[in-house]
């Protein structure tokens, strides 16, 4: 039996090898991957993890995939998504060492926690629908609480402050996911060789999780064939970026600390991944330009690139390329093997020092104000040091200007009053006329949708600081609408600063291969930051007594109703005969027991005649008995009870 | 006599140009005493800065309804919006709101006033008819209602808080003006504006028809028919009371004209509002869109921040699934009482407006100190019945403690974050049982009254025969 299945195995292969040759359309499916190291000024390592998996378009029904995810391609035809993106993130991206003018960080800089946002193909009353839909889909696909984002009060339809003009584009976040294996794990399943092979194999949970920023990005966006009949294709670009703090001994400060691939990740790659089309490792170094500027020809001189004064790698390079802030070293992983395997490692000898390019204003972003009732957010752009060297700036009447735009998403128990939006550049109060070029605003609705505010700031380009501030009323929310952890307090989602007329690329001297990761860094890119995510307490109500509010408010009810209808009910013949029997007072014990008698009976006072008074004397002593009777039954009882203890 | 008669006038000037004074100095402190923010003070619907939110959205081009922010009335909004905006150079951005909101206080302080006038002539004729209570001062119950009105602290705090209470106080206290008066477009006028800033006021609608259709405050007709019987029986000499009293016998009965007059006018000006508001947001969500913002928002006590009253808790806790429920509960709570009490106090109207007055403030989805002020200024005009009105000194102590226990709750609360809401919630309890405690004193002691009068007059004619 066994050796029969043995045999049909290859006949299979071949079966669906002549399938794919017979049916295929004429480009085949495409994987490559590669990875990015990059030595960051603050004695840290970035490696960033690119793969791309390209599905050329083809008939809509009865999609075969050879590389491409099936669960990937489905959702794209389900929920007619155009163009998505889901990240996840842990840390904070450090925009001042790490960068924030390059590609690289304007597009894996991503808020804290989960980030998802998606343009359909759809008319525009199904957006919402396909939006929860895709929500629930991704996060069974992926592990996560992505289906929190289904509500309306989470996600917003951001108009132009994203930097996608798109009125189909929805955008949510979730500032208070955590982000860990469980997210990785499904996320690398869509990958040809998920993490046994090639450069994906160097995941190693504990390292990868041990950074100071992690975030796994995938975004997916359709190719229009422009042919009829066939369908779309899709461009599938998943990306880890991970930073990670070398194990250095060296005892000096001002060293950067060595590393190589098995010291940061523990592990060495021992192939490339069969099925990928290309797979690179690249370095990047930074501000290596200063000490030479000739075209690298001879051998020599190649050499001296990688083995200098300064530095060493341990392995030659396959390529140098340039470009305009540094260095970029292309490394060919095929040719490792199990018993050579590649391990690549940079050694520093001399202290260096440089400093990564920033964009032109820092944003951060703060609470103000103290107690639980109201407050205000503010967000300050500090202009940093390389503002000024920055191309993209405008003049526009003969002034040199910065734009920025600021789109923030306020949930809806943070009530902001938008008539309190102040402007301040260079700690002077600004108009809105003179600086706010537009603005967009959508309010929020209580437990129904999310506030938006969007805004293009035209800031001179001498600016040193603009601080927006704008002040909110914190809601009161049901007693069920808190989370489990009420008094951490809720999360505000990141604001997302961009300078639609900055773009940040990277652009090498040589044109070059087709390498995915180094074509979509030479694409121009908008140059964007994520501010800190804040958290507000709100109050909380006592959560231990609904039935105590309950109950006392429903005795207040009473009072009031039984108060008012009694005074109400009150006769005057009532009060008049009352009147009369008090002037015909005979004794205040006998004439209160009748009136007693009289309640409980329902019946009005009688007067008390000639006969009553016999009457009352045996309705006293028959009385008198059945309390004796009681207390006796009382005191039985007691005896009873306390002698069996 | 007569000299203490123009000396009374005139230190009431006095008092009531002091209290103005008082409040033009506490408008001109900068950043406001931090009143508007009180939660006390300015509720959801009534708070100078949500209407300012309004009025920015809709210079905006958006709806002024877009939003939770603003639930008061479109009207108030062209009105009042654009003085938010407004400054005068070197003052305040609130100085303009606050001054509007000071000639409101006057407007309504002077028309109490004039009610109170009314109702001091209606109970000294009342008297003469039955013939008895000529030994006994009358006090000027207008002025000091006016009085009242003025210095009363909730007034002054609703007035420099910048809520717009003072605005709707007055539409109240204009409505009951024109009833007393008898000045029915201006009645109607009055109606029409408090039912449509703040809704509570539509059951003022009985008391006004009653006063339009029997007259002022008076005792019982009865004991009238009573006093005639007896002196007819007696065959007094008195002609100019004979015919007073028949006069008010006689146009006791049927005043339909009248009150179709009045509805007749509702409607008209209810038309009028309707097409205002109609017109300011023509180009937004419209009618509906207000209704639902303004009625709405309401009777669905969707804003759950704390206030004086016990809804926002209650509510807070209460299980979904129940909600719907106590939402009718107590809301047809405002309208249970409204009969039993028409049936007993017909024959005294303006109080039934007080009465009504105190009820929808103590039921009221989001009550702020402005209605407690309204109540108790009218409460001052019935100063002569309710002279024997028991636990007053009881009240006062405890309407003084709540009112300066509540912000130290709330500090404890919110700010300090050393107390939970259950101290302010506890506060808020006992304000409703205070409040409860007073209407439900005032209405026994108004009943008693009458019956003082019953017995008194039936001794009065038992004596005189």
């Amino acid at each position: 039996m066994a050796s029969l299945v043995r045999s049909w195995i290859p006949l299979l292969i071949l079966q669906s090898f002549l399938v794919a040759v017979a049916f295929g359309s004429k480009e085949a499916e495409q994987f490559s991957e590669a990875l990015l190291l990059k030595p960051l000024p603050d004695r840290k390592v970035l490696a960033h993890f690119h793969f791309e998996n390209r599905a050329p378009p083809s008939n809509s029904h009865g999609r075969h995939h050879h590389l491409f995810p099936k669960a990937i391609s489905q959702l794209v035809q389900k929920f007619r998504v155009k163009e998505m993106e889901l990240s996840f993130t842990q840390g904070r991206w450090n925009h001042e060492h790490w960068g924030g003018f390059d590609p690289l960080s304007s597009m894996n800089a991503k808020p804290v926690g989960v980030e998802l946002w998606a343009v359909f193909d759809v008319p525009q009353s199904q957006v919402d629908t396909s939006w929860k839909n895709l929500t629930h889909a991704l996060s069974g696909l992926f592990c996560a609480s992505i289906n929190f984002l289904e509500s309306s009060t989470s996600y917003a339809a951001p108009t132009w402050g994203f930097g996608t003009n798109s009125d189909k584009l929805r955008y949510g976040s979730l500032p208070r996911e955590a982000v860990c294996t469980e997210n990785l794990t499904p996320w690398l399943k869509l990958l040809p060789c998920r993490d046994k092979d090639g450069i994906s194999a160097l995941m190693n949970r504990p390292s990868v999780y041990r950074g100071f920023y992690h975030s796994q990005r995938l975004h997916l966006s359709t190719v229009e064939s422009g042919q009829e009949g066939l369908g779309s294709g899709i461009v599938l670009e998943q990306t880890l970026t991970v930073v990670l703090q070398p194990e250095t001994t060296s005892v000096e400060t001002n060293m950067q600390p060595s590393w190589s691939l098995s010291s940061l990740f523990g592990r060495k790659v021992v192939g490339s991944c069969v099925l990928a089309k290309s797979s690179n490792v690249y370095l990047q170094l930074e501000g290596r330009l200063g000490h030479e500027s000739k075209n690298v020809d001879t051998e020599i001189e190649a050499h001296k690139l990688w083995k200098n004064a300064d530095f060493d790698l341990s392995l030659k390079p396959d390529r140098v390329l340039r470009e305009s802030s540094g260095l970029l070293f292309i490394f060919d992983i095929d040719k490792s093997s199990d018993s050579e395997p590649f391990d690549l490692g940079l050694n520093w000898k001399l202290p260096s020092k440089w400093s990564c390019q920033q964009a032109p204003l820092q944003a951060s972003r703060f609470l103000m104000g103290s107690g639980n009732e109201r407050g205000a957010i503010a967000i300050l752009l500090k202009a940093t040091e390389s503002q000024e060297k920055l191309p993209g700036r405008e003049l526009t009447d003969g002034r040199c200007t910065i734009k920025a735009n600021i789109f923030q998403i306020f949930p809806w128990y943070i009530k902001v009053y938008y008539h309190t939006l102040q402007i301040f550049v260079d700690q002077q109060q600004k108009t809105d006329s003179e600086v706010l070029k537009k603005i967009n605003v959508s309010p929020s609705t209580d437990k129904v949708s999310s506030g938006m505010l969007e805004m293009m700031l035209e800031l001179p380009c001498e600016v040193k600081s603009a601080a927006i501030s704008i002040e909110y009323d914190k809601g009161f929310l049901h007693i069920d609408e808190y989370p489990p952890d009420a008094n951490q307090g809720f999360d505000i989602p990141s604001a997302l600063i961009s300078f639609p007329s900055h773009h940040a690329s990277l652009d090498f001297q040589e044109e070059l291969s087709k390498s995915p990761l180094l074509s979509s860094f030479k694409e121009k890119s908008l140059v964007r930051s994520y501010t800190e995510v804040l958290l507000v307490p709100l109050t909380t109500p006592d959560f231990s007594m609904p039935y105590n509010v309950i109950t006392i408010t429903c005795t207040i009810f009473a009072l009031y109703f039984g108060s008012l209808l009694n005074v109400l009910r009150r006769r005057i013949g009532e009060e008049e005969r009352f009147l009369k029997s008090q002037g015909k007072k005979t004794g205040g014990v006998k004439q209160l027991l009748l009136r007693l008698t009289a309640k409980i009976r329902g019946r009005p006072i009688e007067a008390p005649s000639s006969e009553s008074p016999a009457a009352e004397s045996s309705f006293l002593s028959t009385k008198l008995i059945f309390k004796i009777i009681l207390i006796a039954g009382a005191a039985a009882a007691w005896q009873y009870f306390s002698t069996d203890k | 006599m007569a000299e203490e008669q123009n000396k009374k006038p005139c230190r009431f000037w006095i008092w009531a140009s002091a209290s103005v004074v008082f409040r033009l100095i506490l408008i001109s402190f900068p950043g406001n005493l931090n009143l508007s923010s009180r939660p006390e003070v300015s509720t959801p619907l009534t708070s100078i800065r949500r209407l300012a939110e309004g009025y920015w959205l809709k210079q905006a081009s958006m709806s002024p309804y877009a939003g939770s922010m603003y639930h008061g009335s479109p009207l108030l909004l062209s009105v009042l919006g654009p003085l938010t905006v407004q400054r005068i150079k070197g003052q305040p951005s609130h100085l303009l709101c606050s001054l509007v909101f000071v000639i409101a206080d006057i407007l309504s302080a002077m028309l109490l006033r004039g009610i109170g006038q009314k109702l001091q002539m209606a109970y000294g004729l009342n008297a003469r008819l039955l013939g008895f209570f000529m030994d006994k001062v009358i006090l000027p119950c207008g002025d000091i209602a006016a009085l009242v009105y003025f210095w009363n602290p909730f007034t002054i705090v609703s007035c420099v808080g910048l809520s717009t209470s003072p605005i709707e106080n007055l539409a109240v206290i204009l409505a009951l003006f024109g009833a007393v008066t008898r000045r029915v477009p201006l009645a109607a006028f009055g109606f029409v504006m408090a039912t449509h800033l703040s809704l509570y006021p539509a059951t003022l609608a009985i008391p006004i028809i009653i006063i339009l259709r029997y007259g002022l405050d008076a005792p019982p007709i009865k004991l009238f028919l009573q006093t005639r019987s007896v002196e007819n029986e007696k065959s007094s000499t008195s002609t100019v009371s004979k015919q007073a009293k028949s006069k008010q016998t006689t146009h006791l009965p049927f005043l339909w004209k009248t009150v179709a007059h009045f509805l007749f006018w509702v409607l008209l000006w209810s038309l009028y509002v309707l097409v205002l508001c109609a017109l300011s947001l023509n180009k937004y969500g419209g009618l509906e869109e207000m209704f639902k913002r303004t009625y709405g928002f309401i009777l669905s006590i969707e804003d759950l921040s704390p206030n004086i009253g016990v809804f926002w808790y209650f509510f807070a806790e209460v299980f979904d699934f129940f909600r719907n429920f106590f939402l009718i509960v107590f809301h047809v709570n405002v309208l249970f009482m409204l009969l039993p009490l028409v049936i007993r106090l017909k024959h005294r109207p303006c109080f039934l407006a007080f009465v009504y007055l105190a009820i929808s403030s103590i039921l009221k989805s989001y009550p702020s100190v402005g209605d407690s002020a309204l109540y108790l200024s009218l409460w001052a005009l019935f100063v002569n019945e309710l002279v024997d009105m028991k636990f007053s000194f009881f009240l006062f102590c405890g309407y003084l403690g709540i009112s300066l226990l509540s912000p130290v709750m709330h500090n404890l609360w919110i700010w300090r974050g050393t107390g939970n809401a259950n101290f302010y919630f506890g506060n808020a309890i006992g304000y409703a049982c205070f409040q409860i405690v007073f209407v439900v004193e005032s209405v026994s002691a108004m009943l008693n009254h009458d019956r003082a009068l019953r017995r008194s007059s039936s001794n009065h004619g038992e004596v005189k025969s």
